[in-house]
């Protein structure tokens, strides 16, 4: 098979693990890895539960090329206690954006997976995420384009939600997810009449990958393919972001504008009603292309 | 400590510090200087209506006074978990919120969040912890997540996870804690103007020292020497 015959063939993300998909994102052989699972820098808070570490603590970090320019990636490995953020975890994300910001590459991306802070190290945890969102705004500040895709099984959620919001731009497909708090966070702490965790196409319409690209809140909506996330990704790092007051003044408005056209609805169909969409059953018949063709029609949809 | 107190005792020269709703706002003098002071109170949920309230105070600042301090004042409980806060996109206004803290810093303000009551999760992650150096009373109570929820969702009995947070410093819920794992810089005892005077002739803290910090303390063995390998390996 030729490399051309490679990139048409369609490949699941979703179903893909974090290396899988770095191999299959960056131009072949490319992928140099840092502090590998051959170092075996695993979890020091994890004895305390007895729960077993991974040799890699459940992300994978490292430089390679897309399309022949220096990228730097970081991919969470779900599989692993649902990508959750431990004390190594976000050491070596954080590392990875500080680094970026000496090296200046042409981009970095981040491949995320993850519930949030990794319960299991509580405070240590939250520190993390915390040094994430400071690295990376740093990196925003300095010009250097970060992209965030999401399609994995565990979604984005926590405050790797928020890192997610931080970067340049947001890839994600129907399959992806990205929350704040997870509908099983919300069912088990407020009751399942607030959010019911089961009930799939509720989960799908709060906090999938169409709703919140018909939200704004996601710059390119692509097929569960990966293929299709290297295209978009590579597009997406020539998006420029500055961390201005012009463009926060902007995001500003925007969100203040979404209060006041959506903040009493209880529902996203009621959302795409108001943004002119007649049928909500057509945004699950749509597929990536035509949504993306219908999203921007609708006269009434206001987005960042 | 209530927030009334807090402020009288934070600006003996004065201050026009009020509330409106859960949110703090107003001016503090500092050695004839003014501080702008941005916060919360009641142990505020944060959802989307507070969140952006609290990133236009702070993109206020930015606009009509260059380079004036900010104060910010945490008690949070956290971030408000509810349905309709997550089909509003409660994540995007949290990542305003983060993004307006870091513009102050870019645009040299000197940014200091102090935790006075309660520090829960995305809502102090987005807001004190956003700070150039975020400090904390002795008093305050720090935590990921309300315990009995933690307990439920890791589906571990509530005794056991109280012993932990009695002998564990990532599980504790005490500012010493933080303080021992790099989150906080300092614990605020006593004279809390002369505290904050201190920080507002100190030199900005530059990068985030978070880690090293927490290694030199012995709370975070692993963050900073993590890093450090991250950005010098081949």
């Amino acid at each position: 098979m030729t490399s051309a015959d490679i990139s048409t063939v369609r490949r699941s993300y979703y179903e893909a693990t974090g290396r899988q998909r770095i191999a299959a994102l960056l131009d072949r052989d490319s992928f140099h890895e840092w502090i590998g699972p051959r170092e075996r820098v695993t979890s020091p808070h994890l004895k305390l539960f007895d729960v077993p570490v991974s040799f890699d603590d459940g992300v994978i970090v490292g430089r390679g090329t897309l399309d022949g320019k220096r990228v730097f990636i970081v991919a969470q490995e779900g599989g692993f206690m649902g990508g959750s953020v431990g004390e190594v975890h976000g050491a070596k994300i954080t590392g990875v954006l500080r680094r970026a910001l000496i090296d200046r590459p042409h981009g970095v991306l981040l491949l995320l997976e993850s519930g949030g802070v990794r319960l299991h190290e509580a405070n240590a945890g939250l520190i993390a995420v915390s040094e994430i969102l400071h690295a990376l705004l740093a990196l925003r500040a300095a010009g250097i384009p970060v992209a965030a895709l999401i399609g994995g099984a565990y979604g984005c959620f926590g405050g790797m939600s928020i890192v997610a919001h931080c970067c340049n731009a947001i890839v994600i497909s129907e399959l992806g997810r990205i929350g704040l708090s997870g509908p099983e966070v919300i069912e088990t702490v407020a009751g399942v009449e607030e959010f019911d965790s089961r009930d799939l196409a509720l989960v799908w319409r709060t906090v999938g990958g169409k709703s919140r690209y018909l939200l704004g809140d996601a710059s390119r909506l692509v097929p569960d393919d990966i293929p299709a996330f290297r295209a978009a990704a590579s597009a997406a790092l020539l998006l420029s972001r500055a961390l201005d007051l012009e463009n926060l003044e902007r995001d500003h408005e925007c969100l203040a504008v979404r209060l006041n056209f959506y903040g009493d609805c209880k529902d996203a169909e009621e959302i795409w009603s108001r943004m002119g969409i007649i049928s909500s059953r057509q945004v699950a018949l749509l597929d990536e292309a035509e949504l993306v063709e219908l999203a921007q029609s609708l006269p009434n949809r206001k987005v960042i | 400590m209530n927030w009334e107190q807090l402020v009288k005792e934070l600006f003996p020269e004065g201050h026009s510090v009020n509330r409106a709703g859960e949110m703090l706002r107003g001016e503090g003098k500092v050695n004839g200087a003014t501080v702008a002071v941005i916060g919360t109170t009641d142990h505020a949920y944060i959802g989307v209506e507070l969140a952006l309230a609290l990133a236009g105070e702070i993109l206020n600042v930015i606009r009509s006074f260059p380079k004036r301090p900010i104060l910010f004042l945490a008690d949070t409980r956290g971030q408000r978990l509810s349905r309709r806060d997550e089909l509003l996109g409660i994540n995007v206004y949290l990542a305003h919120l983060s993004s307006s803290f870091a513009l102050a810093r870019s645009r040299r303000h000197r940014v200091i969040g102090l935790a006075y009551d309660e520090a829960v999760s995305g809502g102090f992650l987005a807001g004190g912890m956003m700070a150039e150096i975020t400090v904390a009373l002795p008093e305050v109570h720090v935590r990921v997540m309300d315990t009995t929820a933690m307990a439920r969702v890791m589906r571990i009995p509530i005794e056991r996870m109280l012993e932990l947070e009695r002998n564990s410093p990532v599980f504790a819920t005490e500012a010493g804690s933080l303080h021992q794992l790099g989150g906080i810089a300092e614990i605020w005892n006593g004279n809390l103007a002369e505290h904050l005077q201190k920080v507002l002739v100190s030199p900005p803290e530059a990068v985030d020292t978070r880690a090293e910090k927490g290694y030199a303390r012995g709370g975070r063995l692993y963050a900073a020497p993590v890093i450090s390998r991250v950005c010098k390996h081949a």
